[in-house]
Order: C-alpha cells, then structure tokens, then sequence
C-alpha cells in the first residue's frame, strides 16, 4: 500500500487517543458480535462488516461538529457508532426487530438517524453520492456552514453517477467532503481488475476538486486529513475529495469466502497494519494508559457490546400493522418556511 | 468461564454444512479474528473466525463431519484457560435461536389483521372542485402549470426549482417562464445535462428538509434517474421506520409528442403507478394542472407528476382563487351519462372527451371520468359509475400490457361482476416502439374512433 503520509509527532492529546480506542474497539467488538449473531441466524440476508476499517470512520468523525451529516453505502454499521448511535439499535435492526432504528422494516443496509444526522444505510452503490451532495446542497441553500460527510468505496467510484455529481458540486461548490474508503476490493474484484489508474483522489481533479490521499490504517492520519478537508468545505471553497486506503479483514458480506486474496496477504494487514493495534502502542509506548486501563476499556466495550446483543435479540419482532405504515408522509404535518 | 463454538450459518440461505477441516487442535490458544476453521456452505469453502479469546477445551465435531445442522456446538472454547474436562458445564446459546422462530412463528400466528391490498372504499366525492358563482378565467395548462408553481414558491421558501433549461432558457417548454426573474438563480437552478445526478441532488435535498420541484425536459430522459426516483425518493420513509422521505415532485411532459419517434414517445403513467411510497398525478384540463401542482407541492411525498406537450398549450377555465387546490384520489365526472363509463386520464380525455360528444350525437350516453391521480386512485367513483351503467372502457395512451385500463378491468371484475353487461375493454397505444412516419405515427396511437368502437361493442350497438 502506497501510502506516504505517516505522523512523526502525532498533533493529539492522551484524551483524544483514548477516546480513538475505544470508538475503534466498540466497531469491532460490535461488528464481531454481528458476525456471531448472523452466524446464529439472527440475522439474515446481507450483513457487510467493518472489521479492519474502523480508522476511517473515527478519525473523520472527529472533525465534525453539530449540524454536520453524513451518509454513507451499505457497509454501514461503524459510520452509525461512530456519530453516535445507540449500539442497541442498530443491532436491533440488525436482527430485525421493532426496536431498530428503523422498526425493523430497514436491516443491516437501510438504516437512519434524523437525530444524529445519519441518513442511510443505501444498498445501491453509488446512488448515495447525488444524494450526500443534496444533503450538502440543503445546507448551502440555508447559508449555514454545515458539512456532508459522502462515504462510498472504490467499487462505487467507477459509478457513473459518481462523476455527475463531482461536476455539479465543484460547479455549485457544495460544502461535501466525498471520503472514498479504499479497502482495495469492489466485492471480488480487486482495484488492479476493475479501476484504469490507480489514485482515486486524483478523479475529481477533472473538476476542479482537490483530492488527498491519507492512510486510513491510521486514525491520526485520517484525523489530520479530515480536519483539513472540513476547513475547506467549511469556508465555503467547495467539495473536497479523500481517498482514504484501507482493508477489510472480512469478506465482502457474511456468505464471502473471500477467494480472491491470499490469508497471508490479510495477516499481514492485521499484524503489522491493524488501526486499533496502532493506538493501542502509542498509548502503552506513550505512557497515557496502563495494560490495565486498556482492559478495562475492552471489558467495558464488551458488556456495551453484548447488552446491545442481548437488546437485539429480547426485542420483539415488528407488529404485523408495521408493514403497512411509513409507506406514506400524510400523518406528518406539513411544514412551510 | 466456557463458550460454546456454534456451527455458523455463513449465508442467507445456509441450514447445515460440512465442518471441512479444523486449523487449531485442543489446547490452542485463540484470539479474535483467528481462523478456526473451514466449513463448506452451499455455496462455497469458508472461514470460520473466533470472536472471543481463550484455549480450545473440547473439539465436540471433527473435521470431515458433514451435515452439520447450523447451531450445533462445534467446540468449547475457555475463556481464561478454566478446566474443560466437563464440557456440558455451559449450554448457553444454542436455545437462542429456537426462542427466536417462536417469536417469530407467534407474531405471525397473532390475531391481528394488518391491513392488505384490498381496496378501501370511501365513498364517492362528487363535490365540485370549486364553489359555484365563482369567476373564471380562460388559461392554458402551461399558464396554469407556472401560476401554480409561482404561487407555491411564494408560499414556502424551502420550494426550489431544479432541472435542465429551467432557468436562463425558461423552460424548453416553457413552463417555467418567468420564474428566474422572480426568484432568482438561488432558487431556480439550471442543471448540466446529468439526469441521474441531478434527481439525486435533489432527493438528498429534500432529505435534508428542502422541497425541490425536479424538472425533467421530458419523462424519457427519467429513465437515467429512475433509481433515484424509485430506490431513494420513494422506498426511504419506509426503510427509515418514518424518520425521513422525500417531499418533493417530479414533473415533465409526458407521452408521445408528435414525429419525435419511438425514445421520445412514451407513457410511464403505468410504470410509475405500480410503486408504493409515490404518488402518480395525471392532469387533463388547466385546473387540474394548478389545483393538483399546488397540492403536489405541498404533499410530503415524492411526487410524479405527468404532464402532456400536446396539453400544454390548450385553454380551459380556472376558477380565479386565493388558494385553489384539488385533493389527490379524487376524481372529476367530466361528463354524466347513462349508458357506459369512459374512465380516463391526461391526455386520453381528448379522446374520451370527443368521443362522448360524437356518440351523444348516435345516442349512446357516456360518462367520462377523468382520473386525475393514478396513486391514489379514485375506485369509488368508478365503480359507482360502472354500477350504473353497466359498461366500462377505459382510455389510456400507454402499452396495453400491464395498464392502468388492466388494473381497472381487474378491479371492475372483482368489485361490480354482478353489474357488469358487458366486459371491460381497455382502449390503449399499439404494442409497438413508436415509429416515425406519420402515417405509422398515426396507427401507432389512439384514437377517438377506438374509443368510439370500443363503446359501441360494449353497449351491443
């Protein structure tokens, strides 16, 4: 992986790493009990897990302010915890259940918080790129200064509708931070097979979009990207493109045997790369917290983690009346400037 | 303490499978994300990783055991080295499943009948679209299609107007004349031509909070956004469990012109109609265009709305009104009559129309319906109609496979068998690509002597 950027001196307190780890180890610990569960039969259909990517999620979360929003595709669930939502419900939905965030009625790939400023969980690769530029669009039409955080992957940046939207961002200069997490595959198809060059930061270059590459195995790094590509959608000079490279430990979905790469070349990745390895070292070799303090956090993240699981599964199954409600808008009240 | 190791289910579909081959031995230890094993699905070879940490008490299923029921404890794993000699200590989840199906099996068992895809009928709404006495002005569908539009914006901020050629061009049909004088390029916003980013943009928009108005030149060029418009405008509020949708319409010229061949010449009324979570507006006559534009606008749903070039231009009377607007499903007797019903929408009421003018004149009696809004749709009126008559034709532009004229024939069948004399006959296009040639033109569409045929065979004339 061709990454340059390392941080020497990392630019962040013992709060903030300490807080990194536990954000990354509540994604994995969450996502390891997905895999568990849908191993069990709770949970069907599709479920993609983020093991391995939680660096990206984290460290761009940690620029954001109130009012910013993000949506992201279907590999989804570290985006929810990560801006904050509630662990229980999301696994909630995951199991399909009325205590969901969206009563059960979305599952793994369509999940929504208003409140938290979540808007999906979208299982069509590429479509939520014209829409996170439309969340940003909402924002430039009200004259705040608010940001949107666009995630998709390299598979959906071959998308046609990908580059639409560039064009009308740059042309309209969206406040819309197009965050491409890189994890190399585009389910089977590894990047070599399906992308003609190799950087995609450089494809909005076309538009006048500037672009930046970071590591997205280091939360420190993807901090420092993040913060700089928020300072200029913030100021208003338009969107902005990252390419943020990272790895999957696990398959495309759950029923992915993953055949198209070597185990060596995944072992290698989460011994000498793994993100939350990382801070686990620069906290221990720094002196901000104790083998001690870290298994404290892991156990605390554990019992999060499997009160959620248990939420999960004591959560009644959706009404039958749910199928035939939220179809329409009628019984919101219909609002006027 | 000690963890059971279940048999995974690693695909949607996956009931049992084969334990292939096992990577650790007793006594190992393992941490999260250590391979533990490879075990064959239906579909294929997978690894099976360990998600907690501990050593391998027990291997309970060795390698090569086929038919393993997803479940099954495969192994004991303890979790800070405890004793594994008695490896029944710990039968923890397997129950978890079962419990789960029960849940499931009595919620569907429960009593309670959700509602299903019959039709609800309310009573027909036969009150007028507007009180009488009051003043009329003759406008075109265009006029009334941009008053509409103008008053709306005046009414909420959060309505913007997006699309190609809207704004400096006025419209390539001209129904957004005007509109960026008035309220500016913030507001009225020329888009590259970019169909299906620029339905997106506006679907995110109205995801967060705007109301966009998404002009398409015309409804073929909706196809390149068809995604946006079905899997984001209309399925979110649904996958959301309520949290959010998309308030917002979608609007354009519909239908065959005229001599523009077979990829500018097509009815989506049927195509659109079909999904749930949009609501489907066909307008005829100018007041329909204002009173149901007005009513789109401010609807908190995504709206289709199809409007028709040939339409576009003819006059019609619009009550002169503060706030006039016309409640979706509901539909408009355009005619009353005794001896069959006509049930129509957009442009196919001409066709009604002249039809029931010119059988008046053979003295057959039509009552022409005009639809309105296709979702929701008015069965009540229809069937009241049909109840009285005895005789349906029904009256549409668009393919006759799979057509509204078809759900209504279905419907008619299901509701008012009994009342009927003679069978529904759809009126509908040919089958065919629209062609070029004018001659061909003309055969390819319909006509008011279809309509005409259609009526005299159902009235046994």
């Amino acid at each position: 992986m061709a990454v340059k950027k390392t941080l020497k001196k990392p630019n962040v307190s013992a709060e903030e790493l300490l807080n990194f780890y536990r954000e990354m180890l509540l994604i994995r610990r969450f996502e390891e009990k997905a895999g568990q569960l849908y191993g069990m039969g709770l949970i069907g259909g599709f479920c993609h897990l983020y093991i391995g990517q939680e660096a990206v999620v984290v460290g761009l979360e940690s620029a954001t302010k109130d009012g910013d929003k993000r949506i992201t595709t279907y590999r989804d669930h570290g985006h929810m915890l990560a801006c904050g939502m509630d662990p229980k419900g999301v696994m909630a939905e995951l199991t399909g259940r009325q205590d969901g965030y969206s009563k059960g009625k979305g599952g793994s790939m369509h999940m929504f918080s208003k409140e938290k400023d979540f808007y999906g969980g979208h299982g069509i690769v590429g479509a939520n790129v014209p829409l996170g530029a439309g969340l940003a669009f909402s924002d430039k039409y009200r004259g705040n200064d608010n940001v949107t955080f666009t995630y998709f992957g390299d598979g959906a940046a071959n998308q046609g509708q990908v580059y639409e939207t560039f064009n009308m961002a740059a042309l309209w200069d969206l406040p819309v931070i197009f965050v491409i997490e890189n994890n190399q595959y585009a389910m089977g198809t590894s990047q070599q097979r399906s992308t003609s060059t190799p950087d995609l930061y450089t494809r909005g270059e076309a538009f006048g979009i500037p672009g930046e590459i970071v590591d997205g195995m280091n939360v420190l790094a993807v901090k420092e990207a993040s913060e700089k590509a928020v300072s200029h959608c913030r100021s208003g000079a338009g969107p902005y493109v990252l390419e943020v490279k990272t790895y999957r430990y696990r398959g495309h979905s759950m029923s992915d045997p993953a055949k198209y790469r070597t185990r060596d070349e995944v072992q290698k990745m989460r011994e000498e790369r793994d993100p939350i390895e990382q801070v686990r070292s620069l906290l221990l070799t720094g002196k901000h917290a104790t083998d001690d303090d870290l298994k404290a956090i892991d156990k605390e993240i554990k019992a999060t983690v499997n009160e959620a699981a248990e939420f999960a599964k004591e959560s009644p199954v959706p009404h039958l009346d749910e199928l035939w409600t939220d179809i329409y808008a009628d019984e919101l009240p219909q609002e006027t400037a | 303490m000690a963890i059971e190791l279940l048999m995974p289910a690693l695909s949607p579909t996956m009931e049992e499978g084969t334990l292939s081959k096992w990577l650790i031995k007793e006594g190992d230890v393992v941490k999260s994300g250590d391979i533990l094993a490879e075990i064959e699905t239906d579909k294929a070879t997978m690894e099976f990783e360990a998600t907690d940490e501990g050593v391998i008490g027990k291997i309970l299923i060795p390698e090569g055991t086929e038919g393993v029921k997803v479940n099954t404890a495969i192994a004991i794993i303890s979790e800070d080295g405890d004793d594994m000699s008695n490896p029944s200590s710990a039968p923890t989840e397997p129950t978890a499943v079962k419990k789960d199906n029960t849940l499931v099996a009595t919620a569907l068992a429960a009593p309670t009948v959700a509602s299903s895809n019959a039709i609800e009928f309310k009573p027909s709404d036969t009150s007028p679209d507007w009180p009488a006495g009051i003043e009329m002005k003759s406008m075109t569908v265009r006029e009334a299609l941009n008053e509409a539009m103008i008053e709306e914006m005046e009414r909420d901020e959060n309505v913007f107007l997006i699309g190609e050629e809207v704004a400096e061009y006025e419209g390539a049909y001209k129904i957004t004349q005007g509109m960026l004088d008035k309220f500016g390029k913030r507001r009225v916003i020329d888009t590259p031509i970019t169909e299906h980013g620029f339905a997106g943009i506006a679907v995110g928009a109205s995801f967060g909070g705007l109301r966009p108005i998404v002009e398409f030149m015309t409804w073929n060029f909706a196809m390149q956004a068809i995604d946006q418009i079905i899997n984001s405008a209309a399925k979110t509020l649904y996958m959301s469990g309520g949290q959010m949708g998309a308030p917002m319409v979608f609007r354009g010229p519909n239908g065959a012109a005229a001599r523009v061949g077979a990829q500018h010449s097509q009815d989506y009324s049927a195509w659109y109609a079909m999904i749930p979570g949009l609501k489907v507006v066909t307008p005829y006559s100018a007041s329909d265009a204002k009173g149901l534009m007005k009513t789109a606008i401010r609807d908190n749903n995504p709206i289709i709305f199809l409007e028709n070039e040939i339409l576009y231009g003819r006059s019609f009377d619009v009550p002169v009104m503060d706030d006039f607007t016309i409640p979706f499903g509901k539909a408009k007797i355009e005619v009353a009559g005794t001896d069959v019903t006509i049930v129509s929408f957009g442009i196919g009421m001409t066709y009604a129309m002249e039809a029931a003018e010119k059988l008046a004149a053979d003295g057959i009696s039509a009552e022409v319906i005009n639809l309105r809004t296709l979702r929701p749709i008015d069965y009540a009126t229809i069937l009241h109609s049909v109840k009285k008559t005895n005789r349906c034709v029904t009256v549409e532009e668009g393919w006759p496979v799979g057509s509204i004229g078809n759900h209504l024939g279905a419907t008619i069948m299901q509701e008012a068998f009994d009342y009927l004399d003679a069978p529904v006959i759809n009126c509908t296009g040919k089958d065919v690509p629209m062609p070029y040639a004018a001659n061909l033109e003309k055969l390819a569409l319909l006509t008011t002597d279809d309509v005409i045929t259609a009526v005299k065979k159902v009235t046994y004339r």
